[in-house]
Formats: structure tokens, C-alpha cells, sequence
């Protein structure tokens, strides 16, 4: 049951085999169990999720189910949710129980899947370790020693140790697909503007995305059919006709032309990586693909570009955190300043403060244009890269991550070294396009490697696609960690 | 380009955040850091590329100009810091 797919747990309730009532217990039952080894949630709430649980029952003996009802879903603590606390992994947060729902919320309510609790992340989505988190580090189920890859860590770690079939990520410069590579999962960013950010809490607002994480692609593209969808509230919320993102999964990839970025395949990639990934592509050649060597000879630039960027939306994004209507306030202060400036010293870790200085420095007068327009300049240089890329292939494909998952510990105490574990994923939200990471083999001690696939705007049904059918060739998604046993 | 101590004092004052001393010189260490990746964008000529500022080139939307929102101020002042009368309290501002 613990390791069934959305698939077969749809399956399984539709059939009445078993009740969502059950489900969830078994799923709460499984969290009690485990949650204490990983920290991968931050809170879990037995009585909202069982009434859920009920209310779903009740949907599904009403005929009116639909193929996620009743099934447990982990939720990143990102996304505002109605009576829940909601933290961001942030003590700024510690004490904000949210008064109403996030657009992403309110999609899976309607369909009446059920919130199986709040996963752990780095503080306000700034990590890729989930070591700046409030609530403490997630560990990795396939080594606790190392970390889980961040910021969607607890989601990502709550599907690999089987604590949630699948969960929701946010990904602003690879927070999905980053810990989905190292926790052995599947993970989709989508198109900038597909998804809702309606009470997702900003970080960067025009780079900011969420997406599903789950164990295959066809569990992703489930997901992806409820959270995907227009928004009034989100300015940026794109108006489309709806698409069955499952519509593509079968079709044979006969022909597909695989793009291989050569400026991913040099130095800084670990070689363990590279192997893995280089098998990967193998195997898509022998289901009929082509490969085509491409280059995006901008690539070095989107680390620079994506920490001028993002620290700069962020500053301004969290400017609101003062300590008036919401949130932490310090509880002496002299005057109004004071409370300000204690308020957020207090409230906020050291790498949110470290970006929101950086952001104040980059947009402040004097560097304005050598920094942020700059930044903007290249953004659009990085972009123009891809279209390029993608007048000689369909699809790209490389390795997630340059290593596998690193020791807890090895790189928080220097950021740059932190920021460059994201070297492969920056420039797709840069530009905008969507990105995935599929499971593809193990590199050193045994520790999962992530296959990038990076497609033109929209064409998530083809991605999916191609995810699909190397997962029907390989069983990489579907192997777990040998510490757990009882599976 | 080298950041300074008191540059870090002068942001960290911008951006309302109370800084000590020991705190500000990490600060201007791990920014420094960061400074140094981030200079590798000046070696690029961008004299003729339009900045982008956002991944879709769409317009902003307008709306109806109507009441989408209903009152719930005891609800969102339910989590408030400090509240008195149904207002949000802060220190003092003017004598």
C-alpha cells in the first residue's frame, strides 16, 4: 500500500477496496513512524486529515470522485493552507496559522485529496540542502548522513521514505528537481505561469513555480492535471485551455530529438554523474530517439544572473514581514524602527539575510544598472539560448545535478559553493521553461542520480512522455533505500 | 569592486534588519564571496539586448473596478501581534 502508485491507490478507492479513511491512517501511521528519523514534516495534523479523509468518502459514495480523491498528499509548507500552520520554514512564520487557502490548495480540496501534513523546507525556499530550514535539516532516506537536496526537501524525502505518494514542490531555481534528482524521485517545474501563486509565498516572484513530486511520471502527470490552471488572483497566471497532461504517455519516441547541451558535459560534473546520465541517453537511443549535440554558451552566466535576480525580488517580496499583521515581533523594543529591525533580525535565518542584503546592495542607487539591469540583460541572453537549442531538437536532456546528494553539513558554511549545486537547473526558470528530473541509476555509495529534461514553453505532455517511456524500460523510479526494511 | 564593512551596515539599515558588529563582518565575508561570482557578468557586452524582466511576455491584466473581497478583519486579526478596537497596534510614531 505504502509504495503503491497514485495509480493503483485510485485504483484501489474507486474499486472501494479501500476507504480514504484507511488510506490516511496508514499514511499517519506511516509518518509517526518514520517522521522522527527524517524531519521531513513540519507539521502534521491527524484530525484536519482524517475529516478531509471523511469528506472524501463521502464524495466517492456520492459517485462524484475524481482520480486523486481520498488520496494522501504532502503539502510544502510554502503554500498557504486554511487552519494550518503555515511556517515557510521560517521562525518569522513560526506562529502563522493561515486564514485562508493557496490556489494550489484550494484545486486539490476541490477534488478531495487530502492534506497528509506540511513538509519541511529551507527557510522561504532559499537552499538547495534544506539546511537553513527553522525546523531543523531533512536527511536523506538513502543516506541520513547527507542532505536531501533543498529547498523542497521534505517533500521529496516524504515520497522516497513512502510517508506521501506524492507531494507538492516550488521550484525558483530548481527546488523541485534538484532534491527529487537526490532523493531518487520524479519532479516537474512547469511553465513560468502555469500553475497558480496565489498564497504560495513569494521568494521570486517572476521566477517562483510550483509542481508535483511523486515516484513516476505518470503519477507526475496526474498531479499535474488538477494543479495546473488559470487564477484571477495571480497576475501572472496564464489563461489556457485545459490539457490532460497523461494524453502523450504511450506514444513510442521513435524520431524524438534529444538536444545534449556540450557545455553540461565539461568540467564540474562529477564523473559517477556523468556516467549515469550518459546510460540514460543510451537507452533513449535504443527507444528510437536521436541525439543532437546543441549549445547554450550562456550557461555559466545564470548563477551570477539568478543571485542578482532573485536576492533582489526577494528583498522586496520580504519587506512585508515587519512584525505588524502577522509573523514574529520581537518582544522589546524601544520604537517603531526598533520593532522593524529587531522584528527581522529575530524573525529571519542567515542566508535569507545574507539575500535580502544582497537584494537591498543590487537594486540600491549607484549599482542599480551595473547589477540588476545587467542581470536582466543576460536573463534575456540565456533565454534566446534555448530557442536556439530548440530549432535543432525537441527536448533537452542532462544531468540534474553535478554530484549526487552531499554530507549535511559539507557546504552550508559557504554559500557559493551551495549556489553551485544548482548550476544545471537556474536557467530554465530564467527563462521560464519547464524542467523535470526523472530517476536514472546511482552514482558513488549508492546515491541517486537525476536525469534533467528540459522542454519548449508548454510542452510538459511531451516531457512527460519521454519520462514515461524510460521508466517502462528501466526501474530506477521504483527502487527504495535499503534502510527501508519493511516496505 | 570590494564591498566594505560600512556597505554592509548601510544595507543591512535599508533593508531593516538589525545588524552587530560580529554579524556584518560575516556578512561582508560571505557576500564578498558571493560579489566575486557575481562580477563574471560584467565581462559580457550587453550594450544592445533589451533587459528581460519576466519569463512570459504578456501584458498585466486589468479587471472590473468591483468588490471582490469580503470583510474578515477579526480573522486576519486573530493572528495578529497586537490588536486593540480592531486596529493593528504599533509603537508610538508621533509625540
Amino acid at each position: 500500500m505504502l509504495n503503491s502508485s497514485l495509480h493503483q491507490l485510485s485504483a484501489l478507492i474507486a474499486a472501494k477496496k479501500i476507504s480514504s479513511v484507511e488510506l490516511t491512517n496508514e499514511f499517519l501511521k506511516r509518518v509517526k513512524a518514520q517522521n522522527p528519523v527524517y524531519n521531513a514534516f513540519i507539521t502534521v495534523n491527524e484530525e484536519m486529515s482524517l475529516a478531509q479523509a471523511q469528506a472524501a468518502d463521502a464524495m466517492i459514495a456520492s459517485g462524484k470522485g475524481h482520480p486523486l480523491t481520498g488520496i494522501p498528499i504532502a503539502q510544502k509548507d510554502i503554500f498557504c493552507t486554511k487552519g494550518w500552520l503555515t511556517t515557510c520554514g521560517s521562525k518569522m512564520l513560526s506562529n502563522f496559522i493561515s486564514p485562508y487557502d493557496a490556489g494550489v490548495i484550494e484545486r486539490f480540496n476541490t477534488v478531495g485529496a487530502v492534506n497528509i501534513g506540511k513538509t519541511n523546507m529551507d527557510e522561504f525556499a532559499m537552499g538547495s540542502s534544506n539546511e537553513t530550514s527553522f525546523y531543523g535539516p531533512v536527511k536523506n532516506p538513502w543516506d541520513i548522513t547527507t542532505v536531501p537536496g533543498g529547498s523542497s526537501g521534505g517533500s521529496a524525502c516524504a515520497v522516497a521514505a513512502r510517508m506521501a505518494p506524492a507531494a507538492t514542490g516550488t521550484d525558483t531555481g530548481g527546488s523541485i528537481r534538484q532534491p527529487a534528482a537526490l532523493c531518487g524521485i520524479s519532479g516537474i517545474k512547469p511553465t513560468y505561469g502555469l500553475v497558480s501563486r496565489y498564497g504560495m509565498i513569494a521568494f521570486a516572484s517572476s521566477l517562483d513555480q510550483a509542481g508535483p513530486m511523486a515516484k513516476s511520471a505518470e503519477d507526475l502527470a496526474l498531479m499535474m492535471n488538477v494543479m495546473v490552471g488559470f487564477d484571477t488572483r495571480d497576475s501572472t497566471s496564464l489563461q489556457r485551455a485545459p490539457e490532460d497532461y497523461s494524453r502523450d504517455l504511450a506514444r513510442p519516441l521513435q524520431g524524438l530529438r534529444i538536444g545534449l547541451p556540450k557545455e553540461y558535459f565539461v568540467d564540474g560534473l562529477s564523473s559517477d554523474v556523468s556516467s549515469a546520465v550518459e546510460s540514460a541517453i543510451a537507452e533513449y537511443r535504443k527507444l528510437g530517439a536521436e541525439t543532437v549535440e546543441v549549445s547554450l554558451p550562456n550557461t555559466k552566466l545564470s548563477i551570477p544572473v539568478y543571485y542578482v535576480l532573485a536576492p533582489a525580488e526577494a528583498s522586496s517580496n520580504l519587506s512585508r514581514y515587519d512584525g505588524v499583521r502577522y509573523g514574529h515581533r520581537a518582544p522589546e523594543y524601544v520604537d517603531l524602527n526598533d520593532m522593524y529591525q529587531k522584528s527581522r533580525a529575530q524573525g529571519f535565518g542567515a542566508e535569507v539575510k545574507r539575500r535580502i542584503l544582497i537584494g537591498a546592495y543590487v537594486l540600491s542607487h549607484g549599482y542599480y544598472d551595473a547589477y540588476y539591469i545587467q542581470a536582466q540583460k543576460l536573463r534575456r541572453l540565456i533565454a534566446q539560448d534555448f530557442s536556439e537549442a530548440f530549432k535543432h531538437c525537441d527536448i533537452i536532456m542532462g544531468p540534474t545535478t553535478p554530484t549526487t546528494s552531499f554530507p549535511l553539513g559539507e557546504k552550508s558554511g559557504d554559500p557559493v559553493q551551495m549556489y553551485l549545486s544548482d548550476t544545471y537547473t537556474i536557467a530554465t526558470n530564467l527563462a521560464g521553461l519547464p524542467g523535470m528530473s526523472i530517476p536514472a541509476g546511482f552514482g558513488n555509495n549508492n546515491r541517486p542520480v537525476g536525469l534533467h529534461i528540459i522542454g519548449n514553453y508548454f510542452a510538459e505532455a511531451q516531457m512527460l512522455n519521454a519520462a514515461h517511456q524510460y521508466q517502462q524500460v528501466t526501474d530506477w523510479h521504483i527502487r527504495i533505500p535499503d534502510t527501508l526494511t519493511d516496505l | 569592486m570590494s564591498l566594505t564593512l560600512d556597505d554592509i551596515k548601510r544595507v543591512a539599515n535599508l533593508a531593516c534588519i538589525e545588524t552587530s558588529e560580529t554579524e556584518a563582518a560575516a556578512a561582508l565575508v560571505h557576500l564578498s564571496g558571493i560579489f566575486s561570482l557575481i562580477e563574471q557578468m560584467q565581462a559580457v557586452d550587453t550594450s544592445t539586448v533589451k533587459p528581460m524582466s519576466h519569463a512570459q511576455d504578456v501584458m498585466q491584466r486589468l479587471r472590473d473596478d468591483m468588490v471582490t473581497e469580503s470583510d474578515q478583519r477579526e480573522l486576519f486579526q486573530s493572528i495578529a501581534p497586537k490588536t486593540e478596537s480592531g486596529l493593528y497596534l504599533v509603537p508610538k510614531v508621533l509625540e
